[in-house]
């Protein structure tokens, strides 16, 4: 295959679990998916669904007691069997990733020059000095002014949306062909992370890089990705064209996502938020991980795990029948 | 920062002038003079040694003729049990080899305890951590005046390697046992402060950010993770450094090695007054030194911190 069919990413069955005191706890429980060149997928879901550890994996960023295991394939190579070596390799030139809290992403004990310069030297084999003169047309092409006295700051002088794309900035040097963002908007205030958001369109657009957006935020999703997968409790919901995701939902987790979104529009009255607390990993269910909170939750749902089925232009884990979601 | 340093030198001044009254305060305030003895001393004998020494003048008297020759001649005054020496020529005499013990001392127990703790750290649960968090629980248990003879039983009685005592001009031979000695539970301090702070920044998420960069783990901490890691070594450093240069007492002792802390002791014991408080004051200054130059090395490190 050539590079412009390869997918950027491929995901096929992939798990990670965590050795934990308590036993194993599965975070990621076979999920699969595919991203082409220049593509953007979003993988939705709250606190403790295993989108963020999907991200970790591709990176070879989990946690020493973490295991992936499956395949995950960066333009064709497998990166779990991948040698640390080659990773790192891999890593800022092949994948790169923005973080969720950009006060704490970045080294507040060295200068942002040093740190956006030390990728270019280590993966371009750069001078310090063209390293730097990089960097600063980089952060010029995130929009951050005085591109070139800014390299000499330390990243607390730098508000939290423009430590926000300094990580953007950052993370585009090596020109990589994926771009993972954990949750990039959520520690920033409203006006900012819009401003954040059109950025990131923006050098999808200039560079072709393709997006993979971790979030939970249903609005963010509609607005940046042709493509939603829907996680709960390590598992894949429901997944497809966000435009199908959000016009007719076969699965009642989204539908309670979607109900959750504050709407300006109509006259709803409250706010409908999904009964119940997000899943204890360490204690899930044998069946459905949702099964506790579901509206439609029957006998089954706690026993067997539906399987990832199609239905309609969506695929959907759910025993109900779509007709219930409504 | 020129500005800090100043001003901080200049606090420097109402600090050991403080030390100096607290010291002189006390001890003037516990019972006994360097001239009593077991043997009747005629009065008119001590009457006469006390004028000597203008011990027979007010309190206030001598305390303000001490500050004032320290602060005009550098002058700590003459010796009360050592006749015909000064203070000053005690302190020339001993403190060069405490000065060089100690600071060998802790530059040993740096050199080893701070890539003792960084290793365990980067190897975190496995035999390797054990094995170096084992070692500096049980180096840490083994204060100097636990090591001292336990060394001496070794090397000196059984080996008949190094030398038991002594000081022969700092001849290497000599150094190793009073060094290893003393250096010994501070490596272990610093091991486990250095462990313990390095595991904390590795999982901070700037750690995650550079290993996302693709760099060499080693690079990771060297670049990013060692210098934060530091703070807290650092601040421990300071005062433990300032212990060490000042000596130690027992190591003086049961070494012989001639350094001031023996004649500390020896001061206190005999109330020679001007030892003791030649001593107090050298203390403090270092103590006072040591202090500004963490302060200022904590300044290099952390960019948020600037002194103005």
């Amino acid at each position: 295959m050539d590079e412009a069919t390869t997918p950027v990413l491929e995901i096929e069955d992939l798990r990670v679990s965590f050795a934990t005191g308590d036993g194993t706890v599965d975070a990621v429980n076979g999920l699969s998916l595919s991203l082409e060149p220049g593509g953007t997928l979003a993988i939705v879901g709250e606190s403790g669904s295993g989108k963020s550890q999907t991200a970790f994996a591709v990176m070879g960023l989990l946690a020493r007691n973490g295991t992936a295991t499956g395949i995950v394939r960066l333009q064709g190579r497998d990166v779990l069997t991948m040698p640390e070596a080659a990773l790192n390799r891999v890593r800022a030139e092949t994948v790169a990733m923005v973080f969720q809290d950009p006060m704490t992403s970045l080294n507040p004990y060295m200068r942002v020059g040093e740190q956006m310069a030390e990728v270019l030297v280590l993966h371009e084999g750069l001078s310090k000095r063209e390293a730097l003169a990089r960097s600063a047309a980089m952060l010029d092409a995130v929009r951050i002014p005085d591109a070139k006295g800014r390299l000499r700051q330390y990243p607390h002088e730098f508000s939290g949306g423009m430590r926000q794309r300094v990580m953007i900035a950052m993370a585009l040097l090596c020109r990589p062909a994926l771009l993972i963002a954990d949750e990039p908007t959520t520690a920033l205030d409203v006006t900012v992370q819009a401003q954040i958001m059109d950025l990131l369109a923006d050098v999808r657009s200039e560079f072709g890089t393709a997006l993979l957006l971790i979030t939970h935020d249903m609005g963010l999703v509609a607005e940046t990705c042709e493509r939603t997968i829907v996680m709960y409790g390590g598992r894949v919901m429901e997944q497809g064209r966000t435009i199908d995701v959000f016009a007719d939902p076969t699965h009642p987790y989204t539908r309670g996502l979607l109900d959750a979104v504050p709407r300006l529009d109509g006259d709803e009255g409250e706010l409908r938020a999904i009964p119940g607390e997000p899943p204890d990993m360490a204690n899930l269910p044998h069946g459905c991980p949702f099964t506790p909170r579901c509206p439609l939750a029957m006998d089954r749902c706690g026993t067997v795990q539906p399987p990832l089925e199609p239905c309609g232009p969506l695929l959907r884990a759910c025993h109900a029948p779509p007709e219930a979601v409504a | 920062m020129t500005a800090f340093v100043v001003r901080r030198l200049l606090i420097a001044i109402p600090t050991i002038l403080f030390l100096i009254v607290l010291t002189f305060t006390l001890m003037e305030l516990a019972p006994g003079s360097p001239f009593d003895s077991e043997r009747g001393v005629p009065q008119y004998v001590l009457d006469n040694l006390e004028a000597k020494y203008g011990l027979d003048r007010p309190a206030w008297q001598r305390l303000g003729l001490y500050v004032w020759n320290l602060a005009t001649d550098f002058d700590f005054g003459p010796s009360f049990t050592y006749r015909d020496r000064t203070v000053n020529d005690v302190i020339a005499q001993g403190f060069p080899i405490t000065l060089t013990y100690g600071l060998l001392s802790g530059l040993v127990a740096m050199a080893v305890g701070i890539p003792l703790g960084i290793t365990a750290a980067i190897k975190h649960n496995t035999w390797l951590d054990t094995l170096a968090v084992g070692f500096s629980i049980g180096a840490s248990v083994l204060p100097n005046f636990v090591m001292a003879p336990i060394l001496v039983l070794v090397f000196t009685l059984w080996l008949g390697w190094l030398p038991g005592g002594g000081w022969n001009g700092g001849q290497w031979n000599y150094l190793i046992l009073p060094v290893v000695a003393l250096a010994t539970s501070y490596m272990a301090s610093i091991a486990r402060l250095t462990r313990s702070s390095m595991l904390e920044v590795l999982n901070a998420p700037f750690i995650r950010t550079a290993r996302a960069k693709g760099l060499p783990m080693r690079r990771v901490i060297l670049r990013h993770a060692l210098k934060p890691a530091m703070l807290p070594v650092i601040s421990y450093l300071g005062p433990t450094f300032a212990f060490l240069l000042t000596g130690s007492v027992l190591i003086d002792m049961f070494f012989s090695t001639g350094g001031i802390g023996q004649f500390f002791v020896a001061a206190a014991l005999g109330r020679d007054y001007a030892i003791i408080m030649g001593v107090t004051v050298l203390y403090g200054v270092i103590v006072v030194a040591l202090n500004l130059l963490v302060d200022l090395l904590y300044a290099w490190i952390d960019p948020k911190i600037r002194y103005g």
